[in-house]
């Protein structure tokens, strides 16, 4: 297996401090399956630094100097690039925002070293990373409360077997854990997440994030 | 809807809903998308009855014309939490986006609605008066977007001063002069157009109509900027107001931080407590900062925050509440929330584990709260008693109550309570009452 070549990342954040920490983190528990190539403290920086290094994952800060981390993945600096949000901001619009924007996952800001390790790990394989918080939210938006013209059906809503897979998610269990309870493999666990993830992204609920604000009036 | 309680929540103004333009991805001007989100209807059919108006003898354009100019924006000063505010300024949050697929049913209708100004034309033949009338129409709509760029961009403003530069231009770029010359160029056109077309019948008679006509255009082109820069002015006074409650809080809130800073100094030997105060002022600062969330008992889902935070607080333990809808909280629910303050409790105590996760789901027929650690959990056959007995007061109060609990637990993987408790009918037969 290629799993010796270690994934090149890309750490972009505001906070030097915090790009310190991280740092320090994979370098400690992720020694040898993840390899820090450059830091980037704002959205042009950020774009110089994965158009020179070509990383395989880019931990990306939801807001970010220059436009946020949307921008960031707007402009598209390596197509090859895979996107994992960082952020202390809990709010959804925020969340569902960075995710339409082409994130593959996003984890907060508090996650230990070796679950981002491992969340790293997963996006570079192509995988979606949920956090509980996320499949919160995402339970939340396609939860039917927004009247919308529908479109496209199919992407607007979760089928029964995602909406379960998100529940467990938000309950905290690990992938391994879903894949048990449900009585399915890991790999279709895996394609229910992309499948949601596509949903996310694609769906022409575009109220999904006024969804958000709104929410706080119900 | 109509009715307001008296009896409970004697205090609360009950809102009055009032239409607004959609200011985050306008179309022409927004009007649309707003209408039907006021009545709840979807915009394709708002669309397409404005275009079906306007071929009737343009009543559609003018309709549309109207309501874009009384109606307010929707993006008055928006009030997000204040951290997320100052991301927006600061320019770390992304602007809007627009979605080019949005745009096709609108391009498609303009476009019907063209072919069909043309089939009027040949059928009725009226070009005379048509062609100035349009391109003018179009110059206006051009002008009037141009307005509320300026206007978006004028709340954005952290200056607060109006100069009357920027009340026309707003930020300037090429799109903000491209509107305001070709909006200009439209009108001048269309009122140039207009005087020749009506032939030579009388020089004199033509000047003093396209005169005329160009001080009503000036009127109609400044009519909106006029109109929002005065109900600017009151919309500024108040958020005056609301800035200073705001600093006010923030002086609170950076006290609390400089009290907790000065705990952990004092207690710096002390690992744990240093912990558990910097969690606990974590948790405050962060969702004040992000998602302006309540922990009192306002909402079932405010209520579980509070329950979690202080088990947070007592235990030193992170727990990650995740609560998914939400309804308001009442007597019926306190058991549900007693409980998996129970359960959170034993989790923290008990299992070993640094973090718990709690899921909580509320539906229309019933409220789920899971509770789960991966600590080194046990064997439900084989507990000790005084696990059985704090097991039995979250079993049995939730039995008591009408619901269930149920406590799945793996030697060595951890452990999971799942709380149910089918809402109560009489809620929502209260609900029928208020409608």
């Amino acid at each position: 297996m290629s799993e010796q070549v270690p994934v090149s990342v890309v750490i972009v954040d505001d906070h030097a401090m915090f790009r310190r920490g991280v740092r320090a983190e994979l370098e400690a528990t992720g020694a040898g399956v993840v390899a820090i190539k450059a830091e980037a403290a704002d959205v042009d920086e950020a774009v110089a630094a994965i158009a020179a290094h070509h990383p395989d994952v880019v931990l990306l800060d939801v807001h970010l100097p220059g436009g946020g981390g949307a921008e960031v993945m707007r402009r598209m600096p390596w197509p090859d690039s895979r996107y994992l949000a960082l952020s202390v901001s809990d709010a959804a619009e925020d969340v569902i925002g960075t995710i339409r924007g082409g994130a593959r996952g996003y984890v907060t800001k508090t996650i230990t070293g070796p679950e981002l390790v491992q969340a790293i790990r997963r996006v570079a394989e192509g995988d979606a990373v949920f956090s509980p918080r996320l499949a919160g939210f995402v339970l939340d938006a396609f939860a039917g409360t927004i009247d919308v013209a529908a479109v496209d059906e199919d992407l607007d809503r979760l089928t029964e077997r995602e909406r379960e897979v998100m529940r467990l998610i938000a309950r905290g269990y690990a992938y391994k854990e879903v894949a048990k309870e449900l009585f399915i493999s890991i790999k279709t666990v895996e394609t229910h997440m992309s499948s949601v993830l596509r949903k996310l992204q694609l769906s022409s609920r575009h109220e999904l994030t006024r969804w958000a604000s709104d929410r706080r009036l119900l | 809807m109509s009715t307001a309680p008296t009896t409970e929540h004697p205090a609360v103004p009950r809102d009055v809903r009032r239409a607004t333009r959609d200011a985050q991805e306008p179309i022409i001007g927004g009007v649309a998308a707003g209408l039907a989100r006021h009545l709840a209807v979807p915009v394709l059919w708002v669309r397409a009855a404005f275009v079906l108006t306007a071929l009737l003898g343009g009543l559609g354009v003018a309709l549309y014309a109207g309501l874009w100019l009384v109606l307010p924006s929707d993006s008055r000063f928006e009030t997000e939490a204040p951290g997320l505010e100052s991301a927006s300024r600061g320019g770390l949050r992304p602007g809007r986006m627009r979605r080019l697929g949005d745009m096709g049913p609108a391009i498609a209708l303009a476009a019907l609605a063209f072919g069909g100004v043309l089939v009027v034309e040949a059928v009725f033949g009226r070009g005379a008066l048509f062609w100035p009338l349009f391109i003018g129409v179009i110059g206006i709509a051009l002008l009037w977007r141009q307005a509320d760029e300026a206007q978006r961009e004028r709340w954005l403003d952290t200056t607060g001063r109006i100069d009357p530069v920027r009340v026309v231009l707003g930020n300037g770029g090429w799109a903000a002069y491209g509107r305001l010359a070709a909006g200009i160029g439209l009108v001048v056109t269309a009122l140039v157009l207009f005087a020749f077309r009506g032939g030579s019948l009388s020089v004199a008679r033509d000047v003093g109509v396209a005169a005329v006509l160009g001080v009503v255009g000036i009127a109609i082109v400044v009519g909106p900027w006029v109109y929002r820069l005065a109900s600017d002015l009151t919309a500024e006074r108040a958020e005056r107001v609301r800035t200073q409650e705001r600093a006010d809080v923030a002086a609170h809130l950076h006290d609390s931080v400089l009290q907790t800073l000065a705990l952990i100094q004092k207690n710096a030997d002390d690992g744990p407590t240093v912990a558990r105060l910097a969690r606990s002022q974590e948790r405050d600062l962060r969702s004040w900062l992000y998602s302006g969330e309540s922990t009192d008992e306002s909402s079932l889902a405010s209520a579980l925050r509070g329950a979690t935070a202080a088990v947070e607080d007592a235990h030193g333990v992170s727990v990650d509440l995740v609560t998914v809808g939400d309804c308001d909280f009442d007597e019926s629910l306190r058991a549900i929330v007693a409980a998996t303050r129970e359960a959170v409790t034993n989790a923290a105590k008990h299992a070993g584990a640094g973090r718990v996760d709690v899921y909580a789901e509320v539906s229309p027929s019933a409220v789920d709260v899971f509770v789960r650690d991966r600590g080194r959990g046990f064997d439900p056959e084989a507990t000790p008693t005084d696990r059985y007995g704090v097991r039995h007061s979250i079993v049995d109060r939730m039995d008591r109550h009408g619901g269930s609990a149920e406590v799945r637990s793996t030697i060595g993987e951890g452990t999971e309570v799942r709380l149910h408790l089918p809402r109560q009918p009489r809620g929502a037969r209260q609900e029928d009452v208020d409608e």
